[in-house]
C-alpha cells in the first residue's frame, strides 16, 4: 500500500523553479531518508507535502487522498504529521500543555468549550504518556522556553507525534546537537516512530543510515535516486552529486 | 520543579481556589456596605462592569494574542441594543429588567459574530488594524444612523419598569449594585472556566505560536473567530450592565477612546494573568471617577504611568504581585520591604515635584484669569513665581536623585534574593 506519492511535483519561487518534477511513492511503514546537497529543495518538499506551500503544479497523494493545495491542518487531519527544522513550539506553555493541545483534535475535543480540560481523562492520559516516551516527564510543568535546546527538539518530535497520524515529516531532528546528543536522539525517534511511514530530511549520515531503510537524494529539485542505503551508495550518479565527500563517508563509518 | 518560574504558583491547587473565589464573593457582597455613599456605589458598580470588559478583552490580548483597538464597539453596541429593549420593555414588551445586560451580550455576541469574521481572519499587525477600521467604521456609522444610536443625544431610558419582583425595582442604586455583582460573579467565573477548556488552551497555542497550531489539526481562525465571539457576548454583558446603570447611551461607548481605555487599563492591570484585568478595572474607575476630580492634568499622569509601566513591568500590576509573592513564600520579602519603603519615598518624592509643575503649567493654560495661584497637595503655588518653580524643580530633582541611589540598591538586593531562590530550591531538589 502507498502511503505518499508525489507525482511530477513543482514549485516555482517567482522565475526560479525549485522543485523540478520530483517523484516519489513511498510505501507504508517505510522509513525514509531524504538527503541532498544545501538548496537541493529537501525542505521545500516537506513544506509542499505537508501544506505549508502551494505546489505549483503536480499532485500530492496521502493514502487515497488528493493533499496538494489542502490547508495544514486539514492535511494533518488526514493523517500527516510534521515538525520543523527551527524549533516550532509554544513557549509560553509547560511541556505538558505543548502535549496536551497537541492531542486535543485527534481525541475529537475540537473547538469545544463546555468541558474541562482537567476532566479529559483520554487527553491528559496521552500526553503524560508521551511525556515520558520523549523522556520529558521530569519537566513536566517547566515552560517550554525554558528548557535546553535538545529537550525543545524532544518536544517538537513529541508534538509531532502526538496526533497519532501514520506518516510523520521529520526536517533535520537532529540539527545543531551535539555528537552524543544525536545518538541518544535517533534512538528516541526510532523508538517513538515504530510502526509509521517516517520521512526525514538529514544532514548527518549516520543519522540516515541509523534511521532509514530507503534512502531518496533529491538534487536540484529531483529525486534523482530511491532505492536502500546499499544501492544508493553505490549508485554512480548519487556519487557524484553528493556521497562523495569525505565527511559523509566518515559520518557513515561512524554509524 | 518550579526551577525556571519567574513567579509564584499556588499549591496546593484547589484549597487556595476556593479561598480566592469565596474572598471575591464576600467582597462583592461587603464592598457596598464599606463604601456606602452613593458615589462609592456608583462607582463599585462600574467597578463590576469594567471588570467583565477588561477580562473580556484580555481573551483576546492575553489569552489569544490578539491586539484588539475596536473593543469598544461591542461594549457599545451591547450597551445600545439592551437600551433599545430596556425602552421595549418601558412600552409593554415582557422583558424584565434582570435580564437586559443579557440581551446586551447576545447583542455584542452577534455584532462580534457579524464583524468577527473579517476581524480574525489575520492575527498579528494585519488583525490590529482591521479592528482599528472596524472600530471608525462603527462610530461613522454611529453619527449617521440616528434612530438607532440617537445622534448626539444618544438614547435613554428608565429602569424602574415593570412590577417590582421581591421588591426589586431597581429604583435605588444598591440595587443596581447587585444586579451587576451578580452578573460580575457568574460573568468573571465563566470566563474564568473558558481558560481552562480545550479551546482556552488552543487559544494560548495560537497567541503563542499560530503556524504550529495549524498543523496539529486547528484552524487558526476558527479559534480566533469562536474566541472573538466568546468575548463579544461578555463584551456585551458589560455594555448592557452599563445601559442599566447610568440610564443613558450616547455614541462614546463606540468610540476610541473607550477602546483605548480596556487596552491601557488592562495592559496596567497584566494581561499576562487571569485576574491582572480585575486589578486594571479598579483602576480604570478610580482614575476616571478620581483622579478626573482632582486634576485636569489627569490623562496626562495617565499616560506617563503607562509608559512607565510598559518600560519598567511589561507584567503590568500583576505580575509584579505574582513575583512578590514568590519572594514571599521563600521567605525573602522581608529582606527587600526596606528596599521598597525607599523605592516609594523617594518615588513619592520626585512625583511630588513633577506634579507640582505640571499642575502649574495647567493653571497657567487653562486658569489664568483666576490669578497665578494655586493650591497643591497643601501648599499655595505662585504659578508666576520663580521661587514656585524653582522649589518644585528642586523637589523632582532630589526625588528622582534619590530614586536612582534607591533603584540600585533594590536591584541588589533583588538579584541577591534569586539567587537565594536558586539556591533554596537546587537544596529542596536534592533532598
Amino acid at each position: 500500500m502507498i502511503a505518499l506519492q508525489l507525482k511530477d511535483l513543482r514549485k516555482n519561487f517567482g522565475k526560479t523553479e525549485i522543485i523540478r518534477g520530483a517523484n516519489l511513492e513511498v510505501k507504508a511503514g517505510e522509513r525514509v531518508a531524504i538527503i541532498g546537497p544545501n538548496g537541493a529543495g529537501k525542505s521545500t518538499l516537506f513544506n509542499l507535502i505537508s501544506g505549508r506551500f502551494e505546489p505549483s503544479s503536480g499532485e500530492i497523494w496521502l493514502g487515497e487522498h488528493r493533499i496538494d493545495g489542502k490547508k495544514p491542518f486539514e492535511i494533518n487531519r488526514l493523517g500527516l504529521s510534521r515538525s520543523f527544522q527551527i524549533t516550532n513550539i509554544f513557549p509560553k506553555l509547560s511541556v505538558f500543555e505543548n502535549l496536551r493541545c497537541a492531542v486535543l483534535w485527534k481525541l475529537g475535543y475540537k473547538y469545544t468549550f463546555f468541558e474541562f480540560l482537567a476532566d479529559l481523562e483520554d487527553a491528559n492520559e496521552a500526553a503524560e504518556k508521551l511525556m515520558e516516551e520523549i523522556r520529558l516527564d521530569k519537566k513536566r510543568d517547566v515552560l517550554a522556553m525554558n528548557l535546553t535546546y535538545a529537550e525543545q527538539r524532544a518536544l517538537e518530535i513529541g508534538i509531532t507525534i502526538a496526533g497519532g497520524a501514520d506518516v510523520i515529516l521529520l526536517d533535520e531532528p537532529t540539527a545543531g546537537m551535539s555528537k552524543s546528543e544525536t545518538k541518544r536522539f535517533t534512538q528516541l525517534i526510532r523508538q517513538v516512530t515504530e510502526g509509521k511511514t517516517l520521512l526525514t530530511v538529514e544532514h548527518d549520515m549516520g543519522v540516515v543510515f541509523g534511521l532509514a531503510d530507503k534512502i531518496a537524494v533529491v538534487v536540484y529539485g529531483e529525486v534523482i535516486a530511491f532505492d536502500t542505503p546499499e544501492a544508493v551508495r553505490a549508485n554512480p550518479k548519487v556519487q557524484e552529486a553528493y556521497l562523495g565527500s569525505h565527511v559523509a563517508e566518515h559520518q557513515a563509518a561512524a554509524a | 520543579m518550579a526551577l525556571t518560574k519567574t513567579h509564584y504558583e499556588f499549591k496546593p491547587y484547589n484549597v487556595a481556589r476556593w479561598m480566592i473565589w469565596s474572598l471575591f464573593t464576600l467582597v462583592l457582597w461587603v464592598a457596598p456596605m464599606v463604601f456606602s455613599s452613593n458615589l462609592g456605589v456608583t462607582m463599585l458598580s462600574q467597578m463590576g462592569i469594567a471588570m467583565i470588559a477588561c477580562l473580556s478583552y484580555n481573551m483576546l490580548l492575553g489569552q489569544g494574542g490578539m491586539l484588539s483597538f475596536g473593543h469598544a464597539v461591542y461594549t457599545g453596541l451591547g450597551a445600545y441594543l439592551a437600551m433599545h429593549a430596556l425602552n421595549a420593555a418601558s412600552s409593554g414588551a415582557p422583558i424584565p429588567v434582570t435580564l437586559i445586560p443579557l440581551v446586551g451580550g447576545l447583542g455584542g455576541m452577534f455584532f462580534a459574530f457579524l464583524l468577527g469574521y473579517v476581524t480574525t481572519r489575520k492575527s498579528g499587525t494585519t488583525f490590529a488594524m482591521i479592528t482599528l477600521g472596524m472600530a471608525e467604521l462603527v462610530f461613522a456609522m454611529s453619527l449617521m444612523f440616528s434612530e438607532f444610536f440617537g445622534g448626539e443625544a444618544g438614547v435613554s431610558g428608565n429602569r424602574v419598569v415593570g412590577q417590582a419582583f421581591w421588591g426589586i425595582t431597581y429604583g435605588p442604586p444598591l440595587q443596581v449594585y447587585y444586579l451587576t455583582a451578580a452578573y460580575t460573579l457568574v460573568s468573571v467565573a465563566l470566563m474564568y472556566a473558558f481558560t481552562r477548556t480545550p479551546l482556552g488552551r488552543i487559544l494560548n497555542a495560537v497567541r503563542d505560536n499560530p503556524e504550529r497550531v495549524e498543523f496539529i489539526g486547528y484552524n487558526t481562525q476558527h479559534v480566533r473567530y469562536i474566541s472573538f465571539i466568546i468575548a463579544g457576548f461578555f463584551a456585551g454583558i458589560a455594555g448592557g450592565l452599563a445601559t442599566v446603570n447610568f440610564e443613558i447611551v450616547t455614541a462614546e461607548v463606540v468610540g476610541s477612546a473607550r477602546s483605548g481605555a480596556y487596552l491601557l487599563f488592562t495592559f496596567l492591570g497584566g494581561a499576562t494573568f487571569f485576574f491582572g484585568p480585575i486589578i486594571g478595572a479598579v483602576l480604570m474607575v478610580l482614575a476616571f471617577v478620581l483622579l478626573s476630580e482632582f486634576t485636569k492634568a489627569w490623562l496626562l499622569y495617565l499616560g506617563l504611568v503607562f509608559l512607565f509601566m510598559v518600560m519598567f513591568a511589561p507584567g503590568g500590576i500583576s505580575s509584579l504581585i505574582m513575583m512578590n509573592l514568590r519572594l514571599a513564600s521563600f521567605g525573602r520579602l522581608r529582606q527587600i520591604w526596606v528596599a521598597y519603603v525607599g523605592l516609594g519615598l523617594t518615588a513619592l518624592l520626585g512625583l511630588a515635584g513633577t506634579a507640582a509643575m505640571i499642575e502649574m503649567i495647567y493653571h497657567l493654560q487653562l486658569n489664568a484669569a483666576m490669578g497665578p495661584e494655586l493650591k497643591f497637595a497643601g501648599v499655595t503655588l505662585n504659578a508666576l513665581s520663580t521661587g514656585s518653580w524653582f522649589g518644585s524643580a528642586f523637589v523632582m530633582i532630589t526625588g528622582f536623585g534619590l530614586f536612582e541611589l534607591a533603584r540600585r540598591q533594590y536591584l541588589h538586593d533583588w538579584d541577591d534574593t534569586q539567587v537565594f531562590i536558586e539556591k533554596e530550591i537546587k537544596r529542596r531538589e536534592a533532598l
